[in-house]
């Protein structure tokens, strides 16, 4: 078969979600693949990170020997502090997630449905040690939850679902989701086109996703 | 009033079998490992441990559990990739989990400190965890369209927190992300023992930069700052307050 399109890769991926955060937003990324947008936001636009565990203004990571352990990001690791960022506590930083002051929450996902509820936290495998943090937090608090994430599983699955068959962590509470075929919107009536990559026809996204997209 | 105490076994004294204990820290930032090594000497068994991990490698949490004085711990993410006395305590039924989302673990206890019955949060609604441990559904309630779980505030008998430097009367400042849980933490115990860094005289916290006023601590004694993960790197936190 002859292929008419390429994947984005993870940066493509990471720098079209970039293309879509304006300057002044406050967002918080994700653990994994979201942490990457960070090295693509546009020059000349200022964006304000949020770290779950009292950050704002969170910077890159430090040069090795400048780590410091008392300034870690949600996956623990190192970082730093942009002039002008903030140290507050638990209590105030998910104050300011649930709250609805943060503009944009950029996480990954196992599942998501067409209407925009979230799968990220368990896939509900027996004997499995369960960890929640503070993914059902950031799912409903945001003004926008986008998930960006693989279209596809490594068994060819579409991750994008008519219902999630993994363990819910919000519900209805994506409204878009960044994959590396094409970006979709997710509303109560379903999903939405809103690109694709080159090449890749309304049909056969379709065909991958195995639901009907509206355009 | 002088609320320092001279040792760290002289902080801990008096926390009963079975006490509900509050500990500060996310992953190894502002986790009071001296105050847990304390408490591990001091001995009291059959603890309720209420902190947001369950425990990194072989000391501090990880520590205490390990030593078996742990029933029961209220978390929001025990799995770690150096969580391996949690797991496998867990795995043998030897400890009991309640996994709270984050946000309302935040929530529950700065509840508790603020004399708030109970409250009704959007987050985890429509999920497992909108669920009692027996299974039975959580109270819901649909408040201007949007759909709410009730939660009940986390009370702790003692809270062990991590700060940087305090004074006689309780005052602490924090150093960096290491403040984390401790300032709700420090509202929603009976008896909050802080370890710092530095032991500052009265007046010489700036009384606009405080983040826990006194009024919140019962106890506070100064410990060593290691050069561990768990302490900030030595050379960074020892130039600032230099």
């Amino acid at each position: 078969m002859k292929l008419g399109h390429r994947r984005r890769t993870p940066d493509e991926l990471a720098r079209r979600v970039a293309r879509d955060i304006p300057d002044g937003a406050y967002v918080n990324l994700g653990i994994g693949l979201p942490t990457r947008v960070a090295n693509h936001l546009g020059a000349g636009v200022e964006v304000v990170l949020h770290s779950e565990n009292g950050i704002l203004g969170m910077g890159p990571t430090p040069a090795p020997g400048d780590e410091d352990f008392d300034l870690i990001n949600a996956s623990k690791q190192p970082v730093t502090l942009q002039p002008g960022g903030a140290y507050f506590h638990h209590a105030d930083s998910f104050a300011m997630m649930r709250g609805g002051h943060l503009d944009i929450c950029v996480l990954g996902a196992f599942q998501v449905s067409a209407s925009g509820d979230l799968a990220n936290w368990s896939t509900g495998e027996p004997g499995a040690i369960p960890a929640v943090g503070g993914a059902m937090d950031l799912a409903v608090g945001a003004k926008q939850t986008w998930v960006m994430m693989e279209l596809l599983t490594r068994q060819g699955a579409s991750k994008l679902v008519e219902r999630c068959s993994y363990p819910l962590t919000g519900i209805g509470c994506v409204k878009r989701v960044y994959t590396d075929y094409a970006t979709l919107a997710c509303t109560p009536e379903g999903l939405r086109l809103i690109d694709t990559v080159e090449g890749l026809s309304h049909a056969e996204l379709e065909g991958l996703v195995g639901l009907r997209i509206g355009p | 009033m002088n609320k320092i105490a001279s040792t760290v076994a002289e902080a801990l004294a008096g926390i009963p079998d079975g006490a509900t204990v509050l500990v500060g820290g996310f992953g190894t930032a502002g986790v009071p490992e001296a105050l847990i090594d304390g408490l591990i000497a001091q001995g009291a068994r059959e603890l309720t441990v209420v902190s947001n991990n369950a425990g990194n490698g072989e000391t501090g949490l990880a520590a205490l559990l390990k030593a078996g004085r742990v029933r029961r711990i209220v978390c929001s993410y025990p799995r770690q990739a150096d969580s391996q006395v949690f797991d496998d305590l867990y795995r043998r039924g030897r400890i009991e989990l309640e996994l709270v989302p984050q946000g309302n673990l935040a929530e529950r206890l700065r509840a508790a400190g603020a004399g708030i019955g109970a409250f009704y949060t959007p987050t985890g609604y429509g999920t497992d965890l909108a669920r009692h441990a027996d299974g039975t559904p959580k109270e819901t309630r649909c408040i201007a369209g949007r759909w709410h779980v009730l939660e009940y505030p986390i009370h702790g008998d003692v809270a062990l927190v991590k700060a940087e430097a305090g004074d006689r009367w309780g005052n602490l400042v924090y150093r960096k992300a290491a403040r984390n849980f401790g300032p709700v933490m420090a509202t929603a115990a009976r008896c909050t023992v802080a370890s710092v860094h530095c032991i500052v005289g009265l007046g010489e916290l700036d009384p606009e930069a405080i983040v826990t006023p006194g009024i919140h601590v019962s106890r506070v004694v100064q410990v060593q700052r290691l050069a561990t993960r768990a302490g900030g790197l030595g050379s960074a936190a020892v130039r600032q307050w230099a």
